[in-house]
């Protein structure tokens, strides 16, 4: 026995890998000895990797090992061990299954990685906003500026040592407000009376207010010359005040004409620093605040966090609790997509019409979830381990079954009916929307889109399927598909998904009956939740808009997250706006924007 | 013999009671209040403007259900030129509020300005977040403040009316806009941007901290900002 523990023996069985990930892994630890690790940090996963030699891992997992989507790009201050950290996770789209995840670490004092951008152009805006965020320079980047603030403001906001103008402390809940409670406006404790602070000794000189040049700057101007006819550029904005930006969103275009010869999006007009606020609060204090990521599909944003604390946690959740989740996200998902295919047709001219059929259908969904948690869209209906309410008995006077059943197999079905009617076929729509704003599919992938966009382009790729959380694989349902990367595609769908989301919640409803007075959360109160173990998280879900991550990570025992990351779907998918937009007339641009069905809350975060 | 003592008295003029509802005597502003507020507070035509959560109920109201036009607001109009009122529907950032400032200073006399939901009014959940102004009524003039996060669109249109009762109490005579001054006033300085948002008003507070409180490293003063990295 004693030999065979010395000696082992020839015959060792080959490795078994349960998962592509964990195959890519080891393949990569073969393929570079030397500088790839396994993380050995406790509760972390995936691979420690050294700086210099990420560009070829990445080029490796992506052109070797099937591992084609980076997923999410994200900075970490560590700041005990004076060490600025980045964290990739990647995914296989063929094979479907859990993350390569990537750590890199740097000294915090020359914090230098080389970007990522060549290899995947989706970590174009991500890695921005690692710098913006954390100060990391990303070696390389073509255009690395501030993205969520302003170039020029003072200091990066995520660093541990970095404090807010009200900063009270590290961590809520605040001594002054517990137990004994105090009183006091924020704005009494700041000599300015505002939300503002300044380096000491700072003297305004006028110099300084110049924020706008760097963002024209980046833009091409060169073209090969029209023949015949010199024309000059022009360069355009729109936003962020304009009314077919979806909100506060800015594009600054360059024209030959009225074609668009470069586009760049200008983001943070509504960056109200969920991340920041997020390491303060403990836990069950980030859960309303991701109703206002996706502020159209709030339940299905708590969906994606409860999933990551839960898994961080190893919190089980009981049977109906996960049908109420599955009920709620579909049909949140439906809600969303009416509000998003009413805009797209705003935007490609049909004014308010379309929109107008599409919103009073949305209201059933808006009181549904209003006698279900009492707000029409800010649901805070998740908790960890369950949910907060169960089904009310009444909606609008019907009892709540009934109410479901006559939407779900009767108002919803006929409004999609109605708008098949109307838009699909409508000669209109369909000249404007057949061939324009085209997304190849590796474009699709390389540029880290997701959702409802990546599908368009013919990627069959949903989390619901690729890897199933909740109880989505009991289920049956189909991958929505399209395979020309339009945006009539996109419109399409759109369409086919709520109708899928219609077929799933026809299969929910009859396991909410059986399973009625069932328990709907686990016992332990949420407020006193802590982190059994330290470690990270990565938990995702299939959102309207795409794929919604979240980055947690946690010390030992502690009640709060010392790092919160949100993968933002619609800020990624703005990576495929310029690169879709060149070449096309500039009211394209509106309706291309309108098909890739953006959220400023979520792009800004 | 004294006239009988009902009827409306204005001045030493006694209207007797059959002629009341014919004859009318008193000042011009009091003919033409009522027919100016009446015109204006029906027919206010808000700037299309959403700044986040809070917009999509604004949108909500002005759509079927809620219908605005109910009260001759669904003219939403894309431009301040032609805009009465600027709802200031969700979360005002330092990035934002320089051009939020600049729309309402284009707006024409008299202008509006409704606050909705807890962001717009105090900075609301966000409060606390380095980029958030904490209420929209540090840079410019709130007419009326509607909570909520965000507030239903019942909450909106009783914002609106009680904006419209604001404008019921309005006179001509003493309308802000027609009794000038200074002609700079009601014009509110853009904020702008530094290492901070910096409120032009505040200049002097500002050197006078500033003077309190020297840099550490005076080499720092002068630079004021960290080094951000150009194109490569």
């Amino acid at each position: 026995m004693s030999e065979a523990i010395l000696e082992p023996t020839a015959a060792e069985p080959a490795p078994v890998f349960h998962t592509p990930a964990q195959e890519a892994s080891a393949r990569l630890k073969e393929l570079f000895p030397d500088v790839v690790s396994d993380e050995t940090r406790e509760g972390y996963e995936g691979l420690a990797v050294y700086a210099d030699s990420l560009p070829e891992i990445a080029k490796a997992l992506r052109d070797e090992l099937g591992f084609n989507y980076l997923s999410s790009v994200t900075g970490v201050d560590n700041i005990e061990e004076g060490k600025l950290e980045a964290v990739y996770h990647l995914y296989s789209i063929a094979r479907g299954g859990g993350p390569v995840v990537l750590h890199v670490q740097v000294d915090r004092n020359e914090p230098v990685i080389p970007t990522l951008v060549p290899v995947f152009r989706g970590a174009e805006f991500q890695e921005r906003e690692a710098f913006d965020m954390f100060g990391i320079h990303f070696q390389g980047h073509p255009d690395l500026r501030r993205i969520l603030t302003w170039d020029g403001f003072n200091g990066y906001p995520l660093r541990k040592d970095w404090h807010e103008p009200f900063f009270e402390e590290q961590h809520k809940p605040f001594g002054s407000r517990w137990p004994e409670g105090e009183v006091f406006r924020a704005e009494e404790k700041t000599p300015y009376g505002k939300n503002v602070q300044y380096p000491a000794g700072w003297l305004p000189t006028g110099d300084e207010y110049d924020v706008e040049t760097d963002v024209y700057l980046g833009l091409s101007y060169s073209r090969d010359a029209t023949p015949g006819l010199r024309t000059d550029k022009v360069t355009v904005n729109l936003g962020p005040q304009h009314p077919s930006t979806h909100g506060v969103f800015r594009m600054v275009v360059t024209l030959d004409g009225e074609t668009i010869i470069d586009l760049k999006p200008v983001m943070g007009y509504l960056h109200r620093n969920h991340e920041k606020i997020g390491e303060r609060n403990t836990f069950i204090m980030n859960m309303p605040f991701t109703d206002r990521l996706d502020y159209l599909s709030g339940v299905s944003n708590n969906f994606g966090y409860a999933l990551t604390v839960e898994k961080l946690f190893g919190l089980s959740v009981p049977e109906r609790a996960e049908w109420l989740r599955i009920l709620t996200a579909e049909l949140i998902r439906i809600g969303n997509h009416l509000w998003a295919l009413g805009f797209l047709l705003n935007d490609l001219g049909a004014l308010q019409t379309p929109m107008l059929y599409f919103y009073i259908e949305r209201e059933l969904i808006v009181d549904f979830f209003e006698a279900l948690t009492g707000s029409r869209m800010m649901h805070n209906y998740m908790r960890f381990g369950g949910v907060a309410y169960d089904l009310p008995d009444e909606v609008r006077g019907v009892p709540t079954m009934k109410y479901l059943e006559e939407m779900v197999f009767n108002r919803l079905p006929r409004v999609l009916e109605q708008g098949d009617e109307l838009m699909t076929g409508n000669e209109i729509v369909r000249a404007r929307s057949i061939g324009v704003g085209y997304l190849s599919p590796a474009d699709a992938i390389n540029m880290s889109a997701a959702g409802p966009l990546l599908r368009a382009s013919g990627v069959p790729y949903d989390l619901r399927r690729a890897e199933p959380y909740s109880f989505y694989d009991r289920l049956d349902f189909d991958i929505a598909v399209r395979y020309n990367g339009d945006i009539y595609d996109r419109y399409l769908v759109r369409m086919d998904e709520m109708r899928q989301s219609l077929r799933i919640i026809e299969q929910v409803l009859p396991h909410l009956r059986r399973t009625e007075g069932a328990p709907i959360i686990g016992d332990k109160p949420q407020y006193a939740l802590r982190a059994p173990r330290g470690g990270e998280s990565y938990g995702r879900v299939e959102n309207p808009k795409g794929e919604l991550g979240f980055y947690v990570t946690a010390k030992r025992r502690d009640g709060n997250p010392s790092r919160y990351h949100v993968r933002a779907p619609s800020f990624i998918n703005l990576t495929t706006l310029g690169p879709m937009s060149r070449g096309y007339k500039v009211a394209d641009v509106v309706a291309i924007l309108g098909s890739i069905d953006i959220v400023l809350g979520e792009v800004d975060r | 013999m004294a006239v009988a003592n009902t009827g409306a008295v204005n001045g030493d003029v006694v209207v007797p009671d059959e002629l009341a509802n014919n004859v009318f005597i008193g000042t011009i502003a009091k003919v033409l209040d009522p027919i100016y507020n009446w015109s204006r507070r029906n027919s206010i035509w808000p700037v299309t403007f959403g700044l986040a959560c809070c917009a999509i109920e604004m949108i909500c109201t002005a759509s079927s259900r809620y219908d605005l036009a109910r009260f001759g607001m669904e003219v939403f109009r894309a431009t301040p030129r032609q805009s009465d009122l600027m709802i200031i529907s969700g979360t005002v950032t330092k990035k934002m509020v320089p051009t939020i400032v600049r729309l309402y200073n284009q707006m024409p006399e008299p202008r509006y300005v409704l606050s909705m939901g807890a962001c717009a009014s105090g900075g609301g959940p966000f409060k606390e977040g380095y980029n958030v102004v904490d209420g929209i009524d540090k840079f410019l003039p709130v007419d009326v403040y509607v909570p909520g996060c965000p507030p239903t669109p019942q909450a909106l249109i009783n914002g609106l009316i009680a904006l419209q009762e604001k404008i019921d109490q309005q006179s001509i005579a003493t309308a802000p806009w027609y009794n000038k001054k200074d002609p700079t006033a009601g014009i509110y300085p853009v904020p702008v941007l530094g290492p901070d948002l910096v409120d032009l008003r505040q200049l002097d507070l500002i050197r006078r901290e500033a003077a309190k409180h020297p840099a550490e490293d005076p080499a720092r003063a002068t630079e004021a900002e960290p080094q951000t990295a150009g194109p490569q």
